[in-house]
């Protein structure tokens, strides 16, 4: 804030250890605007600096100096509200004057960081580092905002989905994907084979939908959205007819799944295939798969061994 | 570097020609056709079409079968469906109560060929719609209203099993 003739003239900004060789990505902060932010995993530290510049000649007069590592999750619908769940707090310096611009660095060790970062319909998570300069009358705040990815890792031939499901005496079909799980830049490989089709089929295609709910189970608020639609038959099959399914996921803008985190949110996927009759009548069949990130072959020794220390074995659920 | 991201096709059985170039298991037609003007004067005359049913799905117990019906018959079935099954029963042609007043409509009426010609396409789309649904199909209403001579409207509702 420099408002002429008023304040101090301060300028504050924060700076991390390690910028130039740490991984950036692309995310959403706002419902018009992506922007570049560093990554950390869960485990890492993180430290930096922060460079409070002041005009040649001026002064500022404080109560004190902070810097806080926060991660919240704010929920955007009935009455919103935001949950703090990670506050650190390091003081920077305590009450005192500056006549020159002073450089302070801080560090807040092995920060514990289990959510992954998530901009959505209803709820956000995010992380950010917020500096406190307080004054007599308005402090100085300053905030930089970073991504947090969490890493899985799973065992590589994880057992295929096959499921025969149908409308009895009228439409039998046995489909099958590859994987239950598939990593955000998998390709999900599939077939559908036809045992009885009584019905006038039109087309079909294949659905990635990903359902979002906010809120505890009677309250629960959930917001669906398609995120790919792919035809993957034009045409009549017939019985015996197997139709082939290649969906390549890093097209499309996936997260991770995630379940109920911190109890207040969950982010579900779901492969929907749709057949569609010559009455534009649909059969479908909704099939919820597992998306987990999986740690970048181009990483250092170092951020290696973050990945080691955070890798997720879930149970599987039957 | 991508050597473990395998596209390989799945393995699928191997169909069977005969399966592949047989007649499909889906077929089903029906017509609505040969609209016939029955009566004379000014009461009790009434228009009826020939709803012609060809088919080789099993759940139909004729198939081949010709029965005349007429608008009444179709609202009548659009009841049945509406109470019974769980369907949104597809909409009938109007009921045209306005071209039944001397001045309104066309010029015979709902006797009009027109009018006559544009009933019966539209009853055939509906009809189609209706018997080509999963669970209509399983409606006693629509094989008698498809395939018994007529309509015994103190039958028993219920549901058809495929043996």
């Amino acid at each position: 804030m420099n408002f002429f003739g008023f304040g101090s003239g301060a300028e504050v900004e924060i700076l991390l250890d390690g910028a130039d060789k740490r991984k950036t990505v692309e995310h959403r902060v706002s419902d018009t605007r992506l922007q570049e932010l560093h990554v950390y995993y869960d485990g890492e530290s993180v430290s930096g600096a922060v460079n409070v510049g002041l005009k040649p000649g001026g002064r500022l007069e404080h109560k004190g100096i902070k810097i806080e590592l926060i991660g919240q999750i704010d929920i955007l619908y009935n009455r919103s509200y935001q949950d703090e769940f990670t506050s650190l707090t390091k003081q920077l310096t305590p009450a005192g004057i500056l006549t020159q611009s002073k450089m302070f660095s801080f560090d807040f060790p092995n920060v514990e960081k289990s959510f992954e970062s998530y901009f959505g319909c209803n709820v956000r998570l995010r992380y950010y580092l917020r500096v406190t300069v307080v004054r007599r009358l308005t402090d100085l705040v300053k905030e930089l905002e970073f991504v947090v990815h969490t890493l899985s890792s799973y065992p590589e031939n994880s057992s295929s989905l096959k499921m025969e499901v149908g409308i009895e005496d009228c439409l039998h079909i046995e489909f099958e994907y590859n994987k239950q799980r598939y990593h955000l830049k998998d390709a999900i490989i599939g077939k559908i084979y036809f045992l009885l089709v009584r019905v006038k089929i039109k087309h079909m295609e294949l659905q990635i939908l990903k359902r979002e709910t906010t809120g505890l189970a009677q309250s629960a608020f959930h917001d669906e959205d398609t995120i790919a639609k792919f035809e993957i038959m034009d045409g009549a099959p017939v019985k015996g007819e197997s139709i082939p399914i290649r969906l390549f996921l890093s097209a499309y803008d996936l997260t991770p799944t995630m379940r109920d985190i911190n109890k207040k949110f969950s982010v579900r996927y779901y492969l929907n295939l749709v057949l569609i009759d010559e009455e534009e009548r649909r059969y479908f069949k909704q099939q919820e798969i597992v998306l987990w990130r999986k740690g970048d072959f181009q990483m250092n020794s170092k951020a290696r061994s973050f990945e080691e220390a955070t890798k997720r074995f879930e149970k599987v659920s039957a | 570097m991508n050597g473990d991201l395998v596209t390989k096709r799945l393995d699928a059985p191997h169909q069977d020609l005969s399966d592949a170039y047989s007649c499909p298991a889906n077929f089903l037609e029906i017509e609505v056709a040969n609209p016939i003007t029955h009566g004379i004067g000014q009461t009790g005359r009434y228009t009826d079409y020939e709803v012609i049913v060809k088919t080789n799905l099993p759940v139909f117990k004729l198939k081949e079968s010709s029965v005349r019906r007429r608008y009444s018959e179709f609202e009548w079935l659009v009841d049945e469906l509406e109470r019974d099954s769980k369907i949104v029963v597809p909409s009938l042609p109007g009921k045209a109560l306005k071209e039944q007043l001397p001045f309104f409509g066309r010029k015979k009426g709902i006797f009009d060929e027109q009018f006559i010609e544009d009933r019966r396409k539209a009853l055939e789309i509906f009809i189609n719609k209706v018997a080509g649904h999963p669970l209509a199909q399983n409606e006693r209403c629509l094989h008698m209203f498809l395939q018994e001579k007529s309509i015994d409207k103190s039958y028993v509702p219920g549901k058809v099993r495929n043996t």
